[in-house]
């Protein structure tokens, strides 16, 4: 038997920390407080670098999640584990990840960056993870009664590569029309001037650190909703010892650094409304857990072929699109004016799928 | 004959929900899970070995795993 460390118990804890310990760095390199990594976030990025949405102060390609989906294309392909799937309720898919993304943009972050948070010391985040955690477990109980998505089939090599080639063609763009000072717009792509969006470090250095973090989580299966999924389904601890790694390693390295700085007011890139932290993240939550990962994972998925995660990273995309557009997302200074609307549809549709889609014959 | 548990294609956490399902109602003897990559096999060993069930021979044909997991 072919043994992957990576899968081991101490494989999982190590690159849990790896994260932890590279993700405060990108910060220090240049990325936006507390958000060294946040898939959602960055996500929401790139639709305003692309135009999808024109909230000035988020628009910049992150090439992070560029290296997350090629980072784990590279390890499925050398470890021989890519494999073009897709065809799991596709469009169900896309829904989940678009009500996911606002969910997580009502709370301001992804499962990963409410780690971060709270491991810069942002008190705000522990009801976000409360809520993530109450989402997962209603997402556990619809799979205790034979919820299931159906089963994906096999299909051609193409349909795996193409979300690595979209993010291929993002990285062309991103190297074609690069940031001017002072300008919002080089060619097609849109830039911050301020705000979280006007905050990256360097590409070639965002890109080579996420490409590791794609290859490592694609070893080591890393899943943040799994870690709390697995917890309350099967009282199993495997990945949970990775996201405990991550953050104790993240908030070690922010004491290190400077970055961590205890309390609930003036957090960066968050606010203090408690209850729409808490049902913002229960929603991303029941929707990580139907769609059977985070955001995070959802995108190493895809890079080793997954065409239904693609889909869902997708879905995220065009969800944060809308939540700007349609003013759903939150802001430091709090909620958006429709963001309690798109919390309650998003946990509607999401409850609507758990109770619709059961089979039977599991 | 063993008793085929044909998980392939299913996402997480479905495959180690369907084959835990399984050995609930089965006290000891063989069967043989059929998954159809890595991480399916490492979740499903890693869940039925917490059960006390152990792993027999896994045999990769194409893309199908066949996993034969075993209790006394």
């Amino acid at each position: 038997m072919n043994k992957n460390y990576f899968s081991t118990r101490w494989g999982i804890i190590s690159v849990g920390a790896i994260i932890g310990i590279l993700a405060p760095i990108l910060q220090k390199l240049g990325n936006p407080a507390n958000m060294g990594i946040c898939v959602a976030c960055f996500e929401r990025d790139i639709a305003g670098a692309l135009g999808l949405h024109r909230a000035a102060p988020v628009q910049y390609l992150r090439p992070e999640i560029i290296g997350f989906v090629l980072g784990s294309l590279l390890a499925a392909y050398l470890f021989k584990e890519f494999r073009a799937r897709a065809g799991s309720a596709p469009i169900v898919r896309f829904l989940l990840g678009f009500f996911a993304m606002i969910g997580a943009l009502v709370f301001l972050g992804c499962p990963w960056r409410t780690l971060l948070r709270l491991a810069g010391g942002d008190g705000n985040a522990i009801l976000g993870l409360l809520g993530l955690i109450f989402g997962v477990g209603i997402g556990t109980l619809f799979f205790k009664h034979g919820y299931s998505l159906g089963r994906s089939q096999p299909t051609y090599p193409v349909v795996g590569w193409i979300l690595p080639l979209i993010m291929i063609g993002f990285l062309a763009l991103r190297i074609i029309f690069p940031p001017v000072e002072g300008q919002e717009i080089n060619g097609v792509l849109f830039y911050s001037l301020k705000g979280p969006g006007s905050m990256y470090a360097p590409l070639a250095l965002s890109l080579f650190i996420s490409v590791i973090i794609g290859f490592l989580a694609q070893r080591s299966r890393f899943c943040t909703m799994g870690a709390f999924r697995d917890l309350l389904l099967f009282r199993q601890t495997h990945l949970l010892s990775g996201v405990v790694a991550l953050f104790v390693a993240a908030f070690i390295v922010n004491v290190v650094l400077g970055q961590f700085h205890p309390g609930f007011q003036n957090q960066p890139i968050a606010h203090t409304i408690g209850l729409w932290n808490f049902a913002g993240m229960a929603l991303a939550g029941l929707a990580f857990a139907l769609a059977g990962g985070c955001p995070g994972r959802q995108l190493f998925l895809a890079g080793e072929g997954d065409g239904d995660a693609a889909i869902f990273v997708l879905g995220m995309i065009i969800g944060a699109a809308f939540s700007h557009n349609f003013g759903l997302a939150s802001s430091p200074q709090g909620i958006g004016p429709h963001g309690v609307a798109g919390v309650i549809i998003g946990l509607v549709v999401c409850f609507f799928i758990g109770f619709t889609m059961r089979s039977k014959t599991r | 004959m063993e008793k085929k548990i044909d998980v392939r294609g299913l996402s997480c956490p479905q495959p180690v929900l369907v084959v835990l399902q399984e050995i609930k109602t089965t006290d000891k003897g063989r069967l043989i899970v059929l998954v159809d990559n890595e991480t399916a096999k490492e979740n499903v060993i890693r869940a039925i070995e917490s059960q006390g069930w152990r792993v027999g021979e896994v045999k990769w044909e194409g893309l199908d795993c066949q996993i034969t997991i075993e209790k006394d």
